[in-house]
């Protein structure tokens, strides 16, 4: 999948699943901040990119993500390693 | 201390209405709440009739924090208890400067457990079901989200005694308030209905077995009677002292004033006479009054052949002598379960608040014990002061509650 494509479908899930305006996201807002993620939220977010990639996110995954640019790219090395 | 308890607020979401106004209006008609569930028939039920309810749509109620982390019961408890709140006239804010507490029945989170199991058979990973599973899987799913949702501070629990569990509820949040402990108490009780809730309770072989003529399936006290239909929803009162109702210029409703409770000390699912009749009379002699004074007994009946014998013959042992009018709402809504106890509570204050007496719809013959009482059998339009309501559960727990017109 394209980066443009994962970036896209990675910000449709988002407003989705946290019910935020799509205008509040950019690449270099911090993500915990702008979603306003607490840690029960961490775990609907696993779920949701789970069961849109078919990659696992764990704890550890987490470690260095500030920004919305950072998640990008995590999910697109998750998916690179699952192909 | 010894103070009085006042109801001010009520609210319901049940299959014959939801809301006060329209429960009232079903009521008064005999309405009944009883559908045919296919889907049931298609998952193995041997009978598919149940009483029903439209899903709540709480979208723009609560948030999304809130709203994963309810399950069906507690959506019906929830839509129930903001017309309660509404009818008491107790805004939002004050909760930030009283101390308000909840005791709500519930017992069971059927669907929540199965559906989390199946994701977890399905990917072999807890980490996949989401974080709201754990809120709505744990039988106090109702309380711990109510609490949560209105901040509240006071006591805090779900009473799970089976079908009693709302009765005890307001029972219990009674005698919080009467001995000073609390001044006001969310009380209520929630049922889910959904096929999972209640598939054992089918197997049993308990329910109704009319399912050609689902509104004429639930004939409580009726010599055809067969079994049960199971149903459910949402069922919340707001009760207070009285002092903190005139404090805050309430309107008051209705007064509690006796709670009796008992144990059969037997069988786990066949009721006994003994029981019941001592709960019925612990609840006169905690009001302080005679079997003759009450004009109105909401009786749990629900339609099974034993368990309406056995509370005809309680109710006719304690009030023989004065006979009043008796009927079983259950015969319209069904069996609201966990619910029960406190939207019969509801059924029967919004009779008394409106001078009538809901019929017990498809009695048409009496057996050996319900001819002995004097049940309802059409609307009748009486003005009375006083009633019992009853609710009874397995395991032998029983629950009843007198309450009151109020006068100053």
């Amino acid at each position: 999948m394209e980066a443009d494509l994962i970036l896209e479908k990675i910000n449709e899930i988002l407003v989705d699943e946290f019910e935020v305006d799509a205008d509040i996201i950019s690449p270099e807002s911090n993500l915990k901040d702008t979603l306003g993620l607490d840690s029960l939220d961490y775990v609907d977010l696993v779920v949701a990119i789970e069961s849109n990639f078919g990659v696992k996110l764990g704890e550890a995954d987490f470690v260095g993500i500030s920004t919305f640019s950072d998640f990008y790219k995590l999910i697109e090395t998750k998916i690179q390693n699952k192909n | 201390m010894s103070r009085r308890v006042v109801i001010t607020g009520m609210g319901i979401y049940s299959c014959i209405g939801t809301s006060i106004e329209e429960v009232k209006q079903s009521l008064y008609e005999g309405k009944s709440g009883i559908v045919y569930d296919e889907e049931r028939k298609e998952f193995g039920f041997q009978s598919a009739i149940t009483g029903m309810v439209p899903k709540p749509n709480l979208k723009n109620l609560l948030n999304r924090r809130q709203r994963i982390s309810v399950g069906e019961e507690t959506e019906y408890a929830y839509m129930a208890t903001i017309e309660a709140l509404k009818n008491a006239k107790i805004e939002d804010s004050y909760f930030d400067e009283n101390e308000v507490g909840i005791l709500y029945g519930n017992d069971s989170v059927s669907k929540a457990i199965i559906e989390a199991t199946d994701i977890i058979r399905d990917k072999k990973d807890t980490a996949l079901i989401g974080s709201g599973a754990i809120f709505k899987s744990m039988n106090s799913t109702v309380t711990m989200n109510l609490s949560t949702i209105f901040r509240l501070r006071g006591v805090n629990m779900t009473i799970s005694a089976a079908c009693a569990s709302g009765s005890h509820s307001i029972g219990l949040g009674f005698l919080l308030i009467q001995s000073g402990m609390q001044d006001m108490i969310i009380c209520g009780g929630a049922q889910e209905i959904n096929k999972y809730a209640m598939a054992s309770f089918d197997g049993l072989g308990v329910f109704a077995a009319n399912e050609a003529e689902p509104a004429k399936a639930s004939r409580p006290f009726d010599s055809a009677r067969n079994g049960l239909v199971p149903s459910g929803g949402g069922a919340t009162l707001i009760i207070e002292s009285y002092e903190s109702a005139v404090k805050r210029g309430a309107p008051i409703i209705a007064e509690i004033i006796g709670y009796g409770f008992s144990s059969n000390g037997g069988h786990i699912s066949t009721p006994n006479v003994e029981g019941p009749a001592t709960a019925m009379r612990r609840a006169l002699e905690q009001a302080g009054i005679q079997p003759h004074e009450v004009g109105y007994i909401n009786a749990h009946a629900t339609s099974t052949p034993l368990g309406d014998a056995n509370e005809a013959k309680a109710i006719h042992e304690v009030f023989g002598g004065s006979n009043p009018y008796v009927s079983s709402t259950k015969s319209m809504t069904g069996h609201e379960c966990w619910m029960a106890g406190a939207s019969e509570v509801i059924y029967s204050t919004i009779m008394m608040q409106n001078d009538f007496i809901a019929p017990n719809i498809n009695f048409e013959n009496p057996d050996e014990d319900s001819k002995k009482l004097n049940i309802a059998t059409e609307t009748v339009n009486k003005n009375f002061d006083i009633y019992l309501s009853n609710s009874f559960g397995f395991g032998g727990t029983n629950s009843a509650v007198v309450v009151k017109k109020f006068k100053e």
